[in-house]
């Protein structure tokens, strides 16, 4: 939870999306301007009428000649979402509109709305194509990464449905259990959320982040809200049961922007080095679940999070610094071995209340994390060396 | 030249942090001053440099470390690590890496490629805070905990029978939080932000090798090892320990502090030209001190408060007639004629961590001493002490450690425990 700092990551996003493209989705199925490229969108194809055309105004018309009902995405080459149109039912038309800058990207048809789609590759021509050239391996990074995130997020949404109904079904001891658990793919893709700058305060807030003149009864919501609920007041009303649909509804709203986020190499980096400074801040002090004391989930998500960035960001980081990469392998390594003393299962996400961890294991578990967050704070350094 | 001119000319010769860096590097930086303050600021084998003005900078290499001789700065940051890695070769390493960083910032450089200018991606080598502060007599001084003879490093053979656990005193309550380590970094300067820059960057290359397992800010030295110089007053409102060591006492440093000959054989054979390191946490109870009648006061510490003299005599460094003090008098049992005279040079700082949580001043003494055998040293003292001493009433020790401090960075090419690891 970070409330109050908006992420370097926030701006850059902001001033891209005034900057770069403006995206936009029209509507009505209005019949396609001339000119337009047609999309023609079946179940088992994606075809495209052109895969050069000039930069600038840009219009797909697009049909579903298919059974299911399809999505049509504009992806830049590291996956990022130009523009994207859902919901495109069999047998209907929808036009998709963006100003679009030279350069490489990908159309892509999503037929019932799942998986990663068909792709077909197009080149927008004109100046400044150059400009957009970037390392295809960095790419390739920011693609698998955007992936990871989209899965967590996705993955999450069902899980947060199983704490959501047993709270609404006032049933305490099962929202306890599928309390922490819900939380997974959230901590471990964390610094993309804050990005957005609006969802985390409303999701991942603790009752100390409320600024002044907030009330708590009315202004706190999430997970944290719904923690104390269950832990310290031990009973599940009316109010509680309001703020598992806001819950569901507010990280609905974070699984469909996640694909927007910007990210680039170095932010995968920098936030693999926030997830830590995530842990050292909030988890080691056992601060973060001071009712449900599951922080051991939530630290052991973070770490997960963090190193699935450096494992993307290794092939580049391995060339510029092999000597960091070696010593993150090392300490990644040395800290999940630590974490795994708290867990009997390795396969489940059951780990030691943070209460019974006491102060000479907390200030092991701190050292640790101090030992592998150090060399991490260098590694996007390695990747734009 | 009288000394007191040279050492204005050192002090102002001293460069500023960024300067060094402009110049080209801590060893161009280092002769600048060297030859701008004269010979006094080189030290040879068992002479220290003289009080230096406060800005100026102490020379790192030497047959001693810097930081046991040299005259006591004004404040201190002592840290206690422990060594996380178990390999051998990283921590060899991390000694290397610490030596390196340790001459430049005694040197008043920064760390790395300092503390700007680099790769906006990557946070910055040096943390900045000393920057366009002067070397202020920056003193870095390491030591070897006798855990550090363990077996991990293979080092059990080379455990100096002087490297002894300390036996417990009477009155002991230490917090083993706030005890013992593997190893040391004593850094004392003139400014207190430049000893806290120092382990504070010391401890950051050291994340993943070694943890910071303590560590103790001091202020206000307590004990002086320029014996002209008037004796600095403790806590209580006393001087204490007027019959130091002092730095340029040269017979005296050898034949208390300096390891060499019989004592640096066999196992200790890598200690010639090092010392022993006691370090104590005293708590010391001021609030029940200050409502403590002058007369007892004076009794206790078997001095007045006004001058320090001993019982019956006129000035501070008048030699004491013990006879003359009650039994239990503190430098009656501190005095190295109760203790088969036992001499420790000691470099102790007041400390004061704010309040506790009864409103009692945390406070006390952070007790610092040097010596060439602890068994001949510091244990008898402390023996005598803490069994009679009146003081005992105001004080308790809360932490200890001792550390064998390995002889001094001869050059360049030389690192902090060379020998041991060799």
């Amino acid at each position: 939870m970070r409330a109050v700092r908006l992420s370097v990551v926030t701006a850059a996003a902001t001033a891209a999306a005034l900057t770069a493209v403006t995206g936009c989705t029209e509507k009505s199925d209005a019949k396609a301007e001339d000119g337009a490229i047609t999309v023609v969108a079946k179940d088992d194809s994606c075809e495209v009428s052109k895969t050069q055309f000039p930069a600038g105004h840009v219009t797909l018309a697009v049909e579903n000649r298919g059974s299911k009902v399809t999505e049509v995405y504009v992806l830049y080459p590291d996956d990022r979402i130009v523009t994207e149109r859902e919901n495109i039912g069999p047998g209907t038309k929808a036009t998709i509109t963006a100003e679009i800058k030279a350069g490489a990207y990908a159309i892509v048809c999503k037929p019932g709305m799942t998986g990663t789609g068909i792709r077909q590759q197009v080149e927008l021509t004109g100046a400044g194509a150059a400009a957009t050239k970037r390392s295809p391996e960095m790419d390739t990074a920011v693609a698998a990464y955007r992936q990871y995130v989209q899965a967590q997020a996705d993955a999450t949404l069902p899980k947060v449905k199983v704490f959501t109904d047993a709270v609404r079904a006032g049933d305490i001891e099962a929202a306890k259990k599928a309390y922490a658990e819900s939380r997974i793919g959230w901590e471990r893709t964390e610094p993309v959320a804050e990005s957005f700058g609006d969802i985390d305060p409303k999701v991942d807030v603790r009752e100390d982040g409320l600024e002044e003149g907030q009330d708590p009864a009315k202004d706190w919501t999430g997970w944290h809200r719904l923690e104390k609920a269950l832990w310290k007041d031990k009973k599940l009303g009316a109010a509680e049961k309001q703020l598992a649909d806001t819950l569901d509804k507010d990280l609905a709203d974070w699984v469909k922007r996640v694909g927007k986020a910007e990210i680039t190499p170095t932010s995968m980096a920098n936030g693999a080095k926030e997830l830590l400074d995530e842990v050292a801040s909030g988890k080691v002090t056992g601060e973060e679940e001071r009712y449900s004391h599951t922080d051991l989930v939530d630290f052991k998500a973070n770490v997960e999070g963090a190193q699935k960035s450096f494992e993307l960001l290794k092939p580049v980081a391995t060339k510029n610094d092999p000597k960091l990469v070696a010593e993150l392998d090392k300490q990644f390594a040395a800290l999940n071995t630590l974490l795994d003393t708290y867990r009997t299962d390795k396969s489940s996400y059951v780990f030691t209340s943070y209460e019974k961890v006491g102060k000479a294991e907390r200030k092991e578990l701190s050292d640790g994390v101090n030992a592998l967050a150090e060399p991490l704070s260098k590694l996007a350094a390695a990747v734009v060396k | 030249m009288s000394e007191e001119t040279q050492e204005q000319q050192s002090a102002e010769a001293a460069p500023s942090r960024r300067t060094v860096i402009g110049w080209g590097g801590a060893g161009l930086a280092l002769g600048a001053a060297a030859a701008g303050g004269g010979a006094l600021l080189a030290r040879d084998g068992d002479t220290a440099v003289p009080v230096a003005e406060s800005g100026s900078a102490v020379p790192f290499h030497g047959a001693h470390q810097a930081g046991i001789a040299t005259a006591v700065q004004d404040r201190l940051h002592f840290a206690a690590f422990d060594v996380r890695t178990k390999d051998r070769a990283e921590l060899i390493q991390l000694l290397k890496d610490w030596t390196r960083a340790a001459e430049r910032m005694t040197a008043g450089a920064e760390v790395g490629d300092g503390a700007y200018g680099g790769l906006p991606e990557a946070p910055p080598d040096d943390t900045g805070e000393a920057l366009g502060l002067k070397p202020s007599r920056l003193t870095l001084t390491i030591g070897f905990g006798p855990t550090l003879f363990d077996g991990r490093f293979g080092l059990k053979d080379k455990r100096p029978g002087a490297l002894v656990e300390l036996p417990k005193f009477p009155g002991d309550n230490l917090d083993p939080a706030r005890s013992g380590g593997d190893l040391c970094v004593q850094a004392c300067a003139d400014d207190p932000q430049v000893a806290v820059h120092a382990i504070r960057n010391l401890a950051r290359i050291g994340f993943g090798k070694v943890a910071v397992r303590w560590s103790q800010l001091g202020f206000g030295k307590t004990s002086s090892t320029t014996p002209d110089a008037q004796t600095p007053r403790n806590l209580f409102g006393f001087k204490d320990g007027t019959r130091n060591i002092g730095g340029t006492e040269t017979e005296r440093l050898a034949k208390h502090v300096w390891v060499s000959g019989k004592d640096a054989e066999g196992p200790a054979a890598w200690m010639d030209g090092g010392s022993y390191l006691v370090a104590r946490r005293i708590r010391m109870n001021v609030e029940t001190w200050d409502r403590t009648p002058l007369g007892e006061q004076e009794d206790i510490f078997g001095r007045d408060k006004r001058e320090g003299a001993p019982v019956g005599k006129a000035k501070e460094h008048d030699a004491p007639f013990l006879k003359a003090m009650k039994p239990d008098s503190h430098v009656r049992l501190a005095h190295p004629d109760t203790n088969g005279g036992a001499t420790i040079l000691r470099r102790g700082y007041s400390f004061t961590d704010g309040t506790d949580g009864l409103g009692r001043l945390e406070a006390g003494l952070f007790f610092l001493a040097y010596q060439k055998d602890v068994r001949t040293g510091f244990i008898p003292v402390q023996t005598s002490l803490g069994r009679a001493d009146a003081l005992n009433e105001y004080i308790q020790h809360v932490g200890s450690a001792l550390f064998a401090v390995p002889p001094g960075v001869r050059d360049k090419d030389d690192w902090w425990g060379r020998a041991l690891f060799a």
